[in-house]
């Protein structure tokens, strides 16, 4: 991303050789007002959503102030809104999926571009980008169907059984939340860890490979040791890719996260995300300070989102710092 | 060739022309659960009238409410009826009211799945806002047992499901309980949507059902036609008059009866726990909402025209969809109130 934007000012001590009206009628400066006009359009959506969300929500804004973020009722019959167990849950559930999908997709990415032959890559890669297709409400139904009952009967017995003594897997098991939710996140953003590192690893210079192997390093140190560090920017890029899908999912999310809004130790509570109770409440709501305050959601989620891309931002800067020639971000 | 498309063209222009003048387009949002009959109505109706289109969104009730309160729709519906304040805020905006016409009536079932148990159970008022109030936690507890004798409960935690969503079958559901029982009224209310005290949100008739079925010794609620259409077993309910009734459409039907006469003249009744040994307690109306003025004779005269045959041949539609008929003596007060309309 960070390329596209250093075209323009390169461009420049050529462009400025020329006057203004022979650059007009060559096309560039029009070519570049155009394309200038639809970079600022993203700034603008971004912007307005902003803005809309904050006038949206005056009245909860006003009536509870940072409460809102402390609080953890949410009673529509006798107006009090809190949203700290929809933050929770979001959190809680993005967190789990991405330590699942984290070593399950770079482990596959780096099968893919590294160690299997290139048709069998291709052809996988072709399946990793049809799942990444797949309709949400579809994971949804499938952990419905299958996911959840497998959770109840085999999985939560067993980890209360086996690792019961740790507050994360305790309580009854219901088949539905956070693990549960955190799971099928996890398929779902798998693909887009796989196929965006795979790619990235694949752009890797060849003689970085060479030159490690002459070095004597065997095929897995030099596929670790150097190929993986030189590709991390673009693989932490994926990661972030997939924690914005994460926090952002609704529906199959919904479908299996028990729809309560609670804060609990346990995996296995049933829970409630930010973007499922908006999706959930939003038609039926009535009042005003009801709908602000879900509005007002949307804009914790945006917040949130935004500190995390933040932040994903900052990491990617200070690891490519660190060493040289991390060409990716 | 060209001919060919330009004719066609022109044959399409004209028929567009026609279409235009001819058809009225009418439009209405809200309410989900009567979406199958109000779809049924509309387009029979159309057959009859086919100058008249009655377009119909259904975003739920609460949508239904804001839109016709805005004025972006024609009419709305809803499950649970306006209350005085929204009903202000459209006097207000509008400066005139908006009436409400009940169209027919449907019933939410206690539905659950006790491994081992197949009878229909007996459920107590007491026992179902025990339960949803989280105090009743285990199946073998008196306030269950004790109208199921014979029936084998067992010592079990009752895992409680409840719709995730607003939706009016939850709103029928609280209003009932609060009915019942002065701690659900005064600890949680009722609404589409309210702060459960226990349980696990389904999403949808279908989530509630899914969770039950996945989820031993687990109680929810689906509406009727849900769960008859679907073949799922349900409880009978205790009602005021000390019976247990099981939900039929003529028990439905019942209830509305025994609360006809004190119906109010702007129809906003709720019609659970109605008295009446036959009458099945948590039963409700589901309403049209119509603006008591329309700036467009064409428009307030067709609609009119359309209240009239859903009140008469229309009801006769209900029972194939298994939603309840009103009954005569709401029916002849209805027709009376559309002539409010103006």
């Amino acid at each position: 991303m960070a390329t596209s934007t250093t075209t323009v000012p390169s461009a420049g001590p050529v462009a400025g050789s020329r006057s203004f009206l022979s650059r007009i009628r060559e096309g560039d400066e029009i070519a570049r007002m155009i394309t200038f006009l639809f970079a600022a359009s993203v700034v603008l959506i971004t912007l307005l959503l902003v803005f809309e969300l904050w006038q949206g929500s005056v009245l909860p804004r006003h009536k509870f102030g940072f409460n809102f973020f402390r609080t953890s009722v949410w009673d529509p019959i006798f107006d009090q809104f809190g949203a700290l167990p929809f933050i929770y849950g979001t959190l809680v559930t993005a967190g789990v999926s991405l330590l699942i999908a984290v070593p399950l997709g770079i482990g596959a990415a780096i099968f893919l571009a590294e160690l299997a032959p290139a048709r069998v890559s291709d052809t996988l890669e072709f399946f990793i980008d049809l799942l990444a297709a797949v309709p949400s409400v579809i994971y949804g139904l499938l952990g419905v169907f299958i996911v959840v009952p497998l959770m109840r009967q085999y999985i939560q017995p067993g980890l209360k059984h086996t690792l019961g003594f740790l507050p994360l897997f305790q309580g009854p098991a219901y088949g539905v939340g956070f693990l549960t939710a955190g799971i099928v996140l996890a398929i779902m953003v798998i693909p887009y860890i796989i196929s965006v590192s795979r790619e990235i690893l694949l752009s890797v210079p060849r003689d970085q490979r060479e030159a490690a192997l002459s070095l004597g390093s065997t095929r897995w140190e030099a596929t670790w040791k150097v190929v993986v560090p030189f590709a991390r920017g673009g693989i932490l890029g994926s990661i972030f890719l997939a924690l914005a899908r994460a926090l952002g999912e609704t529906m199959a999310v919904t479908m299996v996260i028990g729809n309560t809004p609670t804060i609990s130790a346990s995996l296995f509570s049933p829970g409630y995300s930010i973007a499922a109770v908006i999706a959930n409440e939003f038609t039926e709501a009535t009042g005003d300070l009801y709908l602000q305050s879900l509005i007002e959601l949307g804009l914790v989620l945006f917040i949130l989102t935004f500190i995390l891309n933040g932040l994903a931002r900052l990491l990617i800067v200070a690891t490519s710092q660190k060493g040289a020639g991390m060409g990716h971000t | 060739m060209k001919r060919i498309a330009a004719m066609f063209l022109v044959v399409l222009g004209l028929a567009g022309i026609v279409w235009s003048q001819a058809t009225l387009s009418i439009n209405g949002a809200g309410a989900t659960f009567p979406y199958p009959m109000y779809s049924k109505w509309f387009d029979e109706y159309h057959k009859k009238n086919p100058n008249l289109q009655i377009n119909y969104q259904s975003i739920g009730s609460g949508g239904g409410i804001k839109q016709v309160t805005e004025g972006t729709v024609d009419f709305g519906a809803t499950d649970g009826p306006m209350n005085d304040e929204q009903l202000k805020t459209f006097q207000d905006k509008h400066g005139f009211g908006i009436l409400h016409f009940p169209t027919v009536m449907g019933a939410v079932v206690p539905t659950y799945n006790i491994p081992g148990v197949d009878a229909a159970l007996n459920f107590t008022p007491e026992a179902l806002a025990g339960v949803f109030l989280g105090k009743v936690t285990k199946w073998n507890d008196p306030v269950i047992s004790g109208a199921n004798q014979g029936v084998k409960l067992p010592a079990e935690d009752i895992v409680v499901v409840h719709r995730a969503e607003s939706s009016g079958t939850s709103y029928v559901w609280t209003d009932y309980l609060s009915k019942v029982s002065d701690e659900w009224k005064t600890k949680v209310g009722k609404g589409a949507a309210v702060n459960w005290p226990v349980g696990l949100g389904g999403k949808g008739n279908e989530g509630v059902t899914g969770t039950i079925k996945n989820t031993p010794n687990s109680i929810g609620y689906v509406e009727l036609i849900y769960a008859e259409s679907n073949k799922i077993p349900y409880g009978n309910v205790k009602n005021s008059a000390g019976a247990f009734v099981k939900a039929t459409l003529a028990a439905v039907s019942a209830a509305a009866a025994a609360t006809a006469q004190d119906m109010p003249e702007d129809f906003r009744v709720s019609i659970t726990n109605a008295p009446g040994k036959t009458a099945y307690p948590i039963s409700s109306f589901t309403w049209l909402l119509i603006p008591e003025k329309f700036s467009d004779a064409s428009k307030r005269e067709a609609l009119k025209g359309f209240l009239k045959w859903s009140l008469a041949d229309g009801q006769n539609y209900a029972e194939s969809l298994s939603y309840a008929k009103l009954p005569k003596e709401v029916v002849a007060r209805e027709v009376k109130a559309i002539g409010k309309i103006q």
